[in-house]
């Protein structure tokens, strides 16, 4: 191990220092974590997966399966990088992975002891298998899952910024090797829009700057391609520095192209013999890279093994870089006079028709031991010991066809690379340079080299610790498709992606079946291409994401006690408690207050829809149950909706403003799917009505002031109308003016009471809120938050949202009287199948608590109290409160036949609250059932 | 996938959302044929390849269109007002612009 000179990508001039497994070394300016690590004489990277096995570099690039670190920065942990894609900084800190405690001793490894029996699926076999009780193997699993994995996250929250960014290109060019660049310069100088992305650092020669329609992304890799040419990628900004004020760690990017050209190359993979997994047993091809890019020579005496041409040439550098080349070993019983003659140059003995069939050195190579081998990868005859420091293998390249395959077509199998190439691309997609095979060398049929007595593994997937048995076993226990195959070994799986790997597992899995690598096929190759940080996908999105709605008078409500929670997307407040209370006396007292005197609530969140046109009246028939087209102007009718198949969807309000115009009100909850449902009727299904639907939720403030008081009130402050009972009857609508506000007030009752609706325009409607405050406080009206409404509400067994379930029918609900029988309307065909119409459905009934305990929502109502008898659910309490009117809990529930059990008591069960109590069952409408309070 | 709305041009396809199968057949309003009613609200032909389907430009014009789609590529072929019966092309067309020559 030594390090020259110089090399193409380092400074030599910079020295910068870092630590790993808190020791300190140094690299220079442009060297990788695996370049200074390696030049630093290191040797062991990282232990392996499941065997703990010691392992050193392979690659130089993304194809590196062993060397998996995790960086720490500032306490921010992040594992399973390749060491080979960590650019070096000053300050880098960065540790191995699973190991304890430390890489050179690894109490894990004692799993080697056990090797044999850590075959596929070794854990579920042997803690899941024979038990058959979830519960041990629940046990175990904690056991394993800490043995198993590599780096730990941490628990520290990433204080980096991340961004994302759309864009949009005649031509993505993805990768900038020869290939890429050459298309990239061509699109150029046509005048196209170009985004060129490199993973790679930039270099001098990456110069697009004459040409301003060129983007060049360098340290961006373009990770997953998408329905009509969309991609993403992502750009490693700062990563490699201390980023600038403002400037993201990564950034996220969806590329839109017309389209794409893929240079994305290929990565060269290992032989499969035993012992193959040894530090100092690295890809030939890296060994010469990084001898030119980063001025490092692996090995003094280094030994070539290959199936191809390419590792003569890199022998030959090896040998120009100062190493002395032991032998190349090639499985070949002939070669070409080219390989001969580039070999004579590295001045080497060149062994054909042999294998290495074991590897010596205990944690690095010191020497190998070949054999002769036959066509099928048996070897026999006599060994020969060759003594090295480090050993090269190419067993062929692997073009990186993922992007070309995401979406899901096959790739083909090209037999003179034994690699899988792009299918035939879509219209606008091209992939050019070693990606489609150019330049790459013709590649003896893989084989994986069989001894008579292994004196080791044979490793295909280094970083599974997948080897030849694994696949033998997973073959005899019926995994015999690819995907099968995949899973049951994790052969290809994690950040690797089976780039080193999976043409030799192919292969061995193809001569198992009998069958060509061709038609063995390959498994589904997904996004993401490489591992992506899920800091770049969440940019700016996370903890507080949602849009926050606020109605006209939220400030209000903040400035006057009112505690506030999240309604959907909503605030609104609970209560307005006064110093002491509680909510629960909070809302006890705004509910009495209402009934007594009056209380003034928000309503602004109900969804205001308005419906105008020549067919509104038509239109409204036929989506409401009941008759709409009969209701005078300046009256309102509440009406209900059903879906088509029957099943009640909403219930509101229709206030009817001209001959032409209603303003339809819905649930906060059902609002935007109120819209939808009238939009889709209007254009899908009833195209010819003339009818506009328009949301104006926004454009109104919304309040109900209810209560004995409630009219005296409005008289006090509402000018150029009268109220009074002739002007403004029960459902009666008039316009009016408040505090100068011209203002919409519909007598409407949700609580019972006498009751009106005020509509103002959003921007006025918190002086019209405070007019009435103030005008109403004297004959103490209190404001009154969701949980009096909801108390309210319930004592008059009046639905809502939770009763509104998608299961329930309007006859459930005891609104059957609403389904009109002049007129078909959505859902009126299926609201009487018989399933809808049977027994034993569950009705609304209101519930009783008989001890003085609150009832729970959810809880269910059972015949029996003894709860550890599986008992038949009747139904289940869909809203619970304490009602001052009655003096004790109550709650409505949806229950089995509940008309039918009205009077009977019954027992409450919520037994994941541990709670079971007798309750009665009773009425819906607990208050005033025949509905005289809101009339007169 | 993006989707050429004829109000806003080619949109994301996070823009819209699916609003149902375009070639079902209501039955009439008044009809009380069980047997048409249940076809047409529970049963769905799951078409592989060209199919008709209603998309509404939620975050947008709020238009309900018919999008003709192919369900296993993901290419549109057409895309309309469900409003209105003139079809619109799917995209903007534009010429294949493919990088000629390039080989490493």
């Amino acid at each position: 191990m030594k390090r020259l000179s110089s090399g193409k990508r380092i400074d030599t001039g910079t020295t910068l220092r870092f630590t790993f497994d808190g020791k300190a070394y140094t690299g220079h300016a442009g060297d990788t974590l695996a370049s200074a690590l390696l030049a630093s004489g290191v040797k062991i990277f990282g232990r392996s997966f499941k065997l703990h096995r010691p392992r050193g570099l392979l690659g130089i690039g993304l194809e590196e399966p062993n060397a998996l670190v995790t960086v720490i920065d500032n306490g921010v942990r992040e594992p399973n990088l390749q060491a080979t894609m960590v650019e070096l900084r000053d300050g880098l800190v960065a540790v191995s992975q699973n190991r304890w405690p430390s890489l050179d001793i690894d109490f894990g490894a004692i799993n080697q002891i056990g090797g044999k029996v850590f075959g596929a699926g070794f854990y579920y076999k042997t803690f899941f298998g024979p038990f058959r009780n979830p519960r041990i193997w629940h046990f175990f699993e904690w056991f394993i899952r800490r043995a198993a994995g590599l780096g730990s996250a941490g628990q520290v929250a990433d204080p980096a910024l991340y961004d994302r960014m759309n864009a949009f290109c005649d031509v993505l060019v993805v990768g900038g090797g020869d290939a890429g660049l050459e298309a990239a310069t061509h699109a150029a100088k046509q005048g196209q829009r170009v985004i060129i992305a490199d993973i790679n650092p930039p270099i001098e020669t990456n110069n697009f700057a004459a040409f301003p329609n060129v983007r060049f992304l360098s340290r961006t890799m373009v990770w997953g391609a998408y329905d009509g040419n969309t991609f993403t990628a992502i750009e490693r900004v700062s990563e490699h520095r201390k980023p600038n004020v403002g400037e993201p760690r990564h950034r996220h990017w969806v590329i839109r192209a017309v389209s794409v050209v893929l240079a994305t190359g290929a990565s060269e993979r290992p032989m499969v013999f035993p012992g193959n997994d040894k530090p100092g047993i690295m890809l030939a091809g890296a060994m010469a890279q990084y001898a030119e890019y980063f001025g490092v020579l692996v090995g003094e005496r280094i030994a070539i093994f290959t199936n191809n041409d390419s590792a003569y040439s890199v022998a030959r550098d090896l040998a120009n870089a100062g190493a002395q080349i032991a032998a190349i070993i090639d499985v070949r019983s002939a070669i070409s006079d080219e390989a001969r003659l580039v070999a004579g140059l590295a001045q080497t003995e060149i062994i054909l028709g042999h294998a290495v069939v074991q590897t010596a050195g205990k944690k690095a190579v010191s020497g190998i031991t070949i054999q002769a081998i036959d066509a099928s990868g048996k070897t026999s005859g006599q060994t020969r010991d060759i003594s090295c420091d480090a050993l090269g293998v190419s067993g062929g390249f692997t073009p990186l066809i993922s992007l070309s395959v995401q979406k899901g077509a096959r790739p083909a199998f090209n037999e003179e690379l034994q690699a899988f190439v792009p299918p035939a691309l879509p219209a606008n997609w091209q992939a050019v340079g070693t990606l489609m095979g150019d330049g790459l060398p013709r590649t003896a049929p893989v084989l994986l080299i069989q001894a008579e007595t292994p004196a080791d593994k044979a490793f295909i997937d280094f970083q599974h610790d997948v080897t030849d048995t694994d696949i033998d076993l997973a073959h005899r226990e019926g995994y015999t498709s690819v995907e099968h195959l995949k899973r049951y070994t994790t052969l290809g799986m994690a950040t690797d992606q089976g780039r080193t790997s999976h043409v030799a597992g192919m292969s061995r899995m193809a001569s198992l079946l009998g069958k060509s690598i061709a038609e063995t096929g390959t498994s589904r190759l997904r996004a993401p291409f490489s591992g992506v940080s899920l800091g770049s996908m969440a940019a700016e999105r996370f903890g507080h994401v949602m849009p926050d709605r606020l109605t006209p008078m939220q400030d209000w409500h903040a400035e006057n006690g009112g505690q506030t929670y999240a309604a959907g997307l909503w605030h609104r407040p609970m209560a307005y408690p006064q110093i002491g209370e509680t909510i629960e006396q909070a809302y006890v007292r705004e509910a009495k207050t209402v009934r007594a005197k009056a209380g003034l609530v928000d309503v602004s969140t109900l969804g205001k829809i308005m419906v105008q046109g020549p067919d509104a009246p038509e239109f409204l028939d036929r989506v409401y149950t009941n008759m709409m087209s009969t209701l005078p102007v300046m009256k309102a009718r509440y009406g209900l909706m059903l879906r088509d198949d029957g099943i009640l969807f909403d219930d509101g309000t229709a206030w009817r403003l001209s001959q032409t115009e209603f303003l339809v009100t819905t649930t906060t909850a059902n609002a935007g799917k109120v819209m939808e449902h009238l939009e889709y009727y209007l254009d899908c299904i009833w195209p010819d009505l003339k009818v506009v639907a328009t949301s104006v939720t926004d454009h109104w403030g919304a309040m109900a002031i209810s209560g004995p008081e409630a009219r005296n009130i409005l008289n006090r402050v509402v000018t150029v109308t009268s109220v009074d009972n002739d002007a403004l009857p029960h459902m009666g609508i008039v316009h009016g003016v408040i505090d100068g506000t011209k203002v919409m007030i519909a007598r409407l009752s949700f609580s019972g009471e006498r009751a009106y609706e005020v509509y103002a325009p959003a921007g006025h409607a918190r002086s019209v809120w405070e007019a009435l405050i103030e005008a109403g406080t004297p004959l103490g009206l209190v404001p009154y938050g969701l949980e009096a409404l909801g108390t309210l509400r319930v004592e008059k067994g009046h639905v809502t949202g939770a009763e509104l379930d998608g299961r329930t029918t309007a006859a459930d609900l005891g609104l059957g009287g609403m389904l009109s029988k002049k007129k078909p309307f959505i859902g009126s065909a299926m609201a009487h199948r018989e399933g809808l119409t049977c027994d034993g459905r569950l009705q609304l009934v209101g519930l009783k608590s008989l001890d003085g305990r609150a009832l729970n929502g959810g809880a269910h109502i059972i015949e029996n109290a003894s709860i550890s008898e599986v008992a038949e659910s009747l139904g289940h309490v869909t809203a619970a409160c304490y009602s001052p009117e009655l003096g004790c809990y109550v709650g409505l529930a949806l229950m089995s036949d509940g008309k039918k059990r009205i009077g009977q008591k019954l027992i409450l069960s919520d037994p994941l609250r541990s709670m079971t109590m007798p309750i009665e069952v009773i009425s819906p409408h607990m208050v005033d059932a025949e509905g005289s309070r809101m009339h007169g | 996938m993006r989707i050429n709305c004829p109000h806003c041009g080619l949109r994301d396809v996070v823009e819209f959302s699916y609003a149902g199968d375009a070639n079902r057949n209501r039955p009439d309003p008044a009809s009380t044929d069980m047997e048409a009613w249940n076809n047409y609200v529970f049963n769905r032909v799951n078409t592989r390849g060209r199919h008709r389907e209603f998309w509404q430009h939620n975050h947008g014009c709020r238009a309900h269109l018919i999008v003709e789609r192919d369900s296993v590529s993901h290419e549109i072929f057409s895309v309309r007002l469900a409003k209105k019966p003139e079809a619109k092309p799917a995209t903007k067309t534009t010429k294949p612009k493919i990088v000629k020559g390039a080989k490493s």
